[in-house]
This record gives C-alpha cells, sequence and structure tokens, in this order.
C-alpha cells in the first residue's frame, strides 16, 4: 500500500492534534498550580508560588499524604506476597482448578470499579458488621494490586526455567535455600516493578477507595474530591493534583524502566478500574 | 537453611545448638518430599485471600440484592424479595437512567474508536521507526496519570473563563458548560488511550508485505485499507471498545465532577450507599452495568478479541 505524500501529512497532523488534547488538560492542571488567579481563568494573570506553599502548610493535606502512603505501603506489600506467591503456583505446578484461579485473578479488573467498590461496602459493612476504616481500604486495594505484581512475575517465571530450580535441589539445597538463591534473584527485578506499580495504582485509586473509606479518613484523592467544588480550597487542589501526577507517574516510568517490557494494555486496565 | 548446616562439620559445638535450624530442615526436606504440600504452601494464602474477600464479596452483593432495608431503623432486613430488581427494572426513572448511561458509554466508544484510528495507523504503518517507539510512550503515559485528576483538569478546561471559552472565543463557540455533553467528552479522553493501545498492536501485527502484495495487485489505499486491514483489526477494535464501553459503564466520578445534575448508573449506586443508606437497593442497580457488560463480552467472544485484551 503506497500513501501519497499528502496522505502522510494528513495523518501525521491528526496524530498531533490528538496528542495535543491528550496532554493539553494536565499541562492546564499544572500551569494553574502557579496561576495567580483565583479563579483560574485563561489566560493566566501572573505567576505564584503561594498555593504550593500553602499546600505544604495545610493539615488536611499532610494528613491526607501520610494516609495515603500507608494504604499503598501496605497494600503493596500485601499484594507482593500474594502476587508471588499465586504466580509461581500458577506458573510452576498443575493442579484441579488453575484456570478457575487464574480467571479469579483478573476479575477485580473486569469488573468496572464501581462493582468491586460496592461488593466489598456490602461485605464489611452489612454481612460481617466490620466498621469501614484504612484497613478495609488496604484489604480492598490489595485485591486490585495483586494482579499487577502477578502479572509481572508470571511473565518472568514463563521466561525463567524451572530447570535451574530442579538443579539447585538435586545439588541439595533445600526449598527455602533454593527460592532465596535461585528463584527470587531471577523474580527481583520483576517485583520491583510490580511492587512500583501497584504502589502507584493504589496511591491515586478513588472509586473502590469511596466506597470502602471510614467516615473521617481521607486519602489524597479522597481530599481532592472532598475539596473540588470549595471555590477558596481550588488553588490548593490544583496543587494536591499536580503532586498526583508525578506520584503516578514516576513509579510507571521506573517499573517500564526495570521489567523491561512496555507495561500492556491489561496493567492499564487495572490501573483504570483501580481505578 | 540447609545450605548453612552444611558448612558445619557434623558432631561439632555450633552444631549442637542449632536445633532450631535443624527442625527448618527436616521441615524443608519435608517440603521438597511432597510437591502437593509445596503447592499448598504456596497457595492457600492467595487462594483464600481471593475466595473469602473477592468471591464472597462478589456472592454476597447477588444475596443483598433480594434483602430489603426495614424502613424504621434503617437495617438490612434478610426477608427475600424481588422488589428492588423490579424497580430497577421498570421505574421509568432508573429505565432512563440506564439508557442514558448506555448511550454515554456508546457514544465514548465510538469517538474513542473514530479518533483512535488514524493515530494507531499513524503509529504502527506510517511514522519513521525511531519514532514509533517515543509516539507509543507519549500516547502511554497520561494512561498512567490519576483518572481522578484528569477528570479534574477537564473541569478546569470546561471551566467559566476558562482555556475552551478562551480558544473558542475567536469562532463565536462557548463551553459547553457541566452536563451530559461534559462527561461523554471526558470520559472519551480518559479512555482514549485504552483505545490507541490495542488498535496499535492490531496494526502492528499485520504484516507490510501483505499491504505491498494488496496494492500490487492494483487496489488503491483505501480498498487495502478495507479489505485487507479492517477484517484483521476488527478484533482489536472490538478489544478496544471493551475497555472504553464498560469503563464508562461503570463510571460515577467524572459524571460528579463534570456532569452537573447528569446521573449514571454508578451516580444512583453511590448514593445509595451513602445518603440513602439502601444497600440493597444499590447492590440491585449494579447488576445491571454487570448484566450489560456480561451480554456485551458474550456477543463479541466469537470473534476473538477476548484473547488480545
Amino acid at each position: 500500500m503506497r500513501l501519497s505524500r499528502s496522505a502522510k501529512v494528513v495523518l501525521g497532523v491528526i496524530t498531533g492534534l490528538v496528542l495535543l488534547f491528550i496532554y493539553t488538560p494536565l499541562l492546564l492542571v499544572v500551569v494553574n498550580s502557579f496561576n495567580a488567579d483565583r479563579t483560574f481563568g485563561w489566560p493566566p494573570k501572573g505567576f505564584t508560588l503561594e498555593w504550593w506553599g500553602k499546600a505544604f502548610d495545610s493539615p488536611g493535606v499532610r494528613d491526607a499524604v501520610v494516609s495515603s502512603v500507608w494504604v499503598a505501603l501496605v497494600s503493596t506489600i500485601v499484594s507482593l506476597v500474594l502476587g508471588t506467591l499465586l504466580a509461581i503456583s500458577l506458573q510452576r505446578y498443575e493442579f484441579f482448578g488453575r484456570d478457575v484461579i487464574s480467571l479469579l485473578v483478573i476479575l477485580p479488573i473486569a469488573l468496572p470499579g464501581v462493582v468491586t467498590g460496592i461488593a466489598l461496602n456490602n461485605m464489611f459493612t452489612t454481612i460481617l458488621g466490620v466498621p469501614l476504616s484504612l484497613w478495609t481500604v488496604v484489604i480492598a486495594h490489595a485485591t486490585f494490586c495483586m494482579v499487577t505484581v502477578f502479572n509481572n512475575a508470571i511473565a518472568r517465571l514463563r521466561r525463567t526455567s524451572a530447570g535451574l530450580e530442579e538443579a539447585s535441589s538435586d545439588l541439595g539445597a533445600g526449598v527455602f535455600t533454593t527460592f532465596g538463591l535461585v528463584t527470587f534473584p531471577q523474580l527481583r527485578s520483576a517485583l520491583l516493578a510490580g511492587g512500583l506499580l501497584a504502589f502507584a495504582l493504589s496511591f491515586d485509586e478513588i472509586i473502590v477507595t469511596t466506597f470502602t473509606i471510614g467516615a473521617g479518613e481521607t486519602t489524597l484523592p479522597i481530599w481532592i474530591l472532598q475539596n473540588l467544588f470549595r471555590p477558596n480550597q481550588a488553588p490548593v487542589v490544583n496543587v494536591v493534583a499536580v503532586v498526583l501526577i508525578v506520584v503516578s507517574i514516576v513509579p510507571i516510568w521506573l517499573a517500564q524502566r526495570l521489567s523491561g517490557d512496555s507495561v500492556g494494555v491489561s496493567e492499564a486496565r487495572v490501573k483504570a478500574d483501580g481505578r | 537453611m540447609a545450605q548453612q548446616l552444611q558448612q558445619l562439620p557434623p558432631g561439632s559445638p555450633q552444631s549442637a545448638g542449632a536445633v532450631p535450624r535443624a527442625k527448618a530442615n527436616s521441615f524443608s526436606a519435608l517440603l521438597h518430599r511432597s510437591p502437593r504440600l509445596r503447592l499448598a504452601g504456596l497457595l492457600t494464602a492467595p487462594a483464600l485471600w481471593l475466595v473469602l474477600v473477592y468471591v464472597a464479596a462478589l456472592a454476597a452483593l447477588l444475596i443483598t440484592a433480594f434483602w430489603t432495608v426495614d424502613t424504621f431503623t434503617g437495617e438490612v432486613s434478610t426477608e427475600w424479595t424481588t422488589e428492588n430488581i423490579v424497580t430497577v427494572l421498570t421505574d421509568p426513572v432508573y429505565q432512563r437512567i440506564t439508557l442514558r448511561t448506555v448511550w454515554i458509554a456508546v457514544a465514548v466508544t465510538v469517538i474513542d474508536m473514530i479518533l483512535a484510528l488514524p493515530i494507531a495507523f499513524f503509529i504502527a504503518k506510517v511514522a519513521p521507526a525511531r519514532w514509533e517507539k517515543l509516539l507509543v510512550v507519549a500516547v502511554l503515559m497520561p494512561l498512567w496519570a490519576s483518572y481522578l485528576v484528569k477528570a479534574y483538569a477537564w473541569r478546569n478546561v470546561l471551566s467559566e473563563g476558562g482555556l475552551l471559552e478562551w480558544l473558542g472565543a475567536p469562532i463565536g463557540l462557548s463551553s459547553p458548560g457541566y452536563g451530559e455533553t461534559a462527561v461523554i467528552v471526558t470520559l472519551s479522553y480518559i479512555w482514549l488511550p485504552y483505545m490507541i493501545l490495542p488498535i496499535y498492536a492490531g496494526f502492528d501485527r499485520v504484516p507490510d508485505s501483505l499491504l505491498e502484495a494488496s496494492g500490487d495487485l492494483g487496489a488503491k489505499p483505501l480498498t487495502t485499507m478495507r479489505l485487507v486491514m479492517l477484517p484483521l483489526l476488527v478484533p482489536s477494535i472490538i478489544a478496544g471498545t471493551i475497555f472504553t464501553f464498560s469503563l464508562s459503564l461503570g463510571d460515577y466520578i467524572t459524571a460528579q465532577i463534570v456532569g452537573g445534575t447528569t446521573q449514571m448508573l454508578g451516580t444512583v449506586v453511590y448514593a445509595n450507599v451513602g445518603a440513602a443508606n439502601n444497600l440493597p437497593f444499590a447492590a440491585a442497580v449494579s447488576l445491571v452495568p454487570i448484566a450489560i457488560i456480561m451480554f456485551y463480552l458474550f456477543i463479541v467472544r466469537r470473534t476473538g478479541a477476548l484473547n488480545s485484551l
């Protein structure tokens, strides 16, 4: 198929416009976090660092950051352990019900976030009678963060041979020694990548969080949602939004460099629902 | 542990105090002898988590939809009733909300398809090889920015006196304001990368030689596109539509941020969990998007799109 020069140019221009469409709103948030005008009319009226200072001084924002980091850390640790165990069992063993389990892992990303959210909310409040707190958020987050760790770990296990582990055990290493000295070093960078993705996912998750968080607790996204409609908080919301963009993109960038594969669509899907 | 033990000469003074290690060694040996025990050790925790947390929650959701709320105490009462389901399906208010949600999801899907096809084609087949990777990253990056921030960004763009009004003023256009149109635009924006990526992967898999052969046999570019490329792309396009459609169907945050008074199914679910405190009804409403998505997956499963997810 030979495209004419003009067809190529038209396609290039469309691509450029779509990229402009993708980046402009995000850049606008960044620019507005320095915009001296409180109402954020366009074009900006002047440059100021006042909102950044205000955000750093705001106790509400600081508490929300602490909660977000805590939730993301604990969910990441839980999902690292569970995701790794699951990946090893599904990749290295044959057993009855294996297909069911591998379907179950992706279920939290196959259904919309609102479904996961209400299902967990209903289970905690109606069925179990557990009061919602940051712990219930951790349980919810770990459930879908597990998928990213699982995906990264199982992709790596597929590329490495079980022969090395057999050799290790033939040479007299125990089960735990083999894991520590043979399996884990091969998995290390994949787990780091999966862990970073899980952290980023949990850090800016909003939909499932709104259903599982206790009254009076705030994570950073919840803080944004609560302050979004308060005009006097708008400048600080912009700053927090920029922080969220940076905190979610940097780990992804690192993860991509670490895992060596580009971060796939199905993982992005976790992110979408995860939301 | 086994390795450490091997380093100790048998009967040496240290080994006398190494009882716990010896125990660990026999446990390790037991695991070594029995693959089944090893598997049980690996699988128990994650499988229990998935079943106890997630499967149990989904099952409970289905059951709760058939319960009701005691109007006096506000507590969930476990009396069986199909009232919630009947209300969701027959009340004109919820029928309208369901139709509106499906319409928004369809509109978002079509807009994203129209935007994604040319850009995916350009990246996969037209752009020079050294640009290709860069362009893929450029599309992928914003996908990872917070969903909430993206919806918020559009609140900024569409605001009174905001960027869109400023851009539109010279050509006499104004911002649509916050409402259904804003929801469609914002959701199209948020889910666009999810449509571009599978379609790009689809274009990338079509071998260039096939396109050249078609051209050599006299087909014009548009004919090649219609007769050679499009049939090969159908699974990828459908994979993209599954993302955009089901993600839009479950949305409520975007509706809340730029939708004004626009209500979607997600809005109703959320309102009934929070303010209205009617979990059984919220559960019944949430079965609607689940059913629609299952139905959509059922229709498209024969195209093989599910394998390109």
